[in-house]
């Protein structure tokens, strides 16, 4: 029987309209229809072009996207200083995370990190040794931040242990400090932290994988032992 | 208190906020409307004091954006006595669109844009209220009186 249902109380048992005293069913759809017709523009695209804008009103703090790679999808983060972080996660815990440690402006806008990203192509074509990008390291502070700006200059292909970093910090005590400061590295790839073994040869963690670090090392040619 | 990632924002509410804005402006002006709103919102949002109802927030600015452009369009609107003595009659689209539209941009402002968030998103009196800026009543007497001017000027 419903396909003779008055449209009115038809609508206001699908629950869609609560007010039946201003409802006017056919105008209503008339509305809706038109507007469906007159949405030409592909919203995506108007999003873009919107934070762009922003971009260059300086609006935007923190632009991200995905780099495709063959050890999987990477989140790619940048602030107007450098890039700030590359994570092996879903972009969406990556960005809840430079909300609340940088700043809630953060959208996702490629070409901000279009530099980057061909980077990062090159090195997994096996074309790139060297990272030439600004780096953001606001994310880390203290010994830990020392040990990652030593660990930057460990170069392609060459592994060092957790040993060799503390005594390189001056610090020959601190190897369960510069552990810590591997496994937060913001920036991992970039900031090579898959070139950090351990003093018996054995691999160690890594945050993209154990599996992960070797197939970087084997790209990158390193001596493993294991 | 930590906000969401805007981008968050974006990816839930952008899409109803453009229809919002096209309905109320049509599909150029709309379009203008929807970036002056992301920007205006990306501006404002460190600020914010809580995450709470971040889509009403957004319609808000929205319906800011809405209102001043329809303001200047009426403005720049160009004064009837300087109107060409033949006007030729609008051409009629067989979807009847145009007359809809041009219904629509007669209402004023308020009316428009209540009118619009009641029939074109289905939105609650509640939300429209608070969007407009004004009581419950008064968004229902709004949505009713455009209405009315709607169903006068617009072909059954």
């Amino acid at each position: 029987m419903s396909d003779s249902l008055d449209p009115v109380d038809a609508l206001v048992l699908d629950g869609a309209v609560t007010d039946d005293d201003t409802v006017d069913p056919v105008l209503r759809q008339r509305l809706q229809e038109a507007t469906m017709r007159a949405m030409t523009d592909d919203v995506g695209r108007l999003v873009a072009r919107a934070l762009a804008s922003a971009d260059e009103d300086g609006l935007v703090d923190v632009a991200w996207a995905v780099a495709d790679t063959p050890i999987g999808p990477l989140t790619v983060a940048a602030t107007p200083v450098g890039l700030v972080r590359v994570g092996f996660g879903d972009a969406e815990a990556v960005a809840d995370e430079l909300a609340a440690a940088v700043s809630p402006r953060v959208v996702r806008l490629p070409g901000r990190l279009d530099d980057v990203r061909r980077q990062l192509d090159e090195y997994f074509a096996g074309a790139r040794r060297d990272f030439d990008v600004p780096i953001d390291r606001r994310l880390s502070h203290g010994y830990r931040l020392k040990v990652l700006e030593a660990l930057s200059r460990v170069p392609y292909g060459v592994i060092v242990t957790y040993k060799d970093l503390a005594v390189a910090t001056e610090n020959p005590g601190a190897v369960r400090a510069v552990g810590t400061a591997m496994a937060t590295n913001p920036i991992p790839i970039v900031v090579p932290c898959h070139r950090v073994v351990r003093s018996g040869g054995s691999l160690g963690n890594y945050g993209g994988g154990p599996e992960t670090k070797a197939w970087l090392l084997r790209h990158e040619g390193a001596p493993l032992l294991t | 208190m930590s906000l969401p990632p805007f981008q968050s924002l974006l990816d839930e509410h952008a899409a109803d906020v453009h229809r919002y804005v096209v309905a109320a402006m049509g599909a150029h002006d709309g379009a203008d409307c929807f970036q002056e709103t992301v920007v205006a919102a990306l501006r404002a949002y460190p600020g914010l004091q809580t995450g709470e109802n971040l889509r009403g927030w957004l319609f808000t600015i929205a319906h800011r954006k809405v209102i001043d452009r329809a303001r200047q369009r009426s403005r720049h609107a160009v004064p009837v006595a300087d109107a060409p003595e033949v006007v030729a009659p609008p051409p009629r689209d067989s979807s009847g669109d145009d007359e809809l539209w041009g219904a629509v941009r007669e209402l004023s402002p308020k009316q428009r844009s209540a009118v619009v968030q009641r029939f074109v998103l289905d939105r609650p009196y509640a939300e429209i209220a608070v969007t407009l800026g004004c009581s419950e009543p008064a968004a229902r007497q709004n949505v009713r009186a455009g209405l009315q001017r709607l169903r006068k000027e617009v072909t059954p």
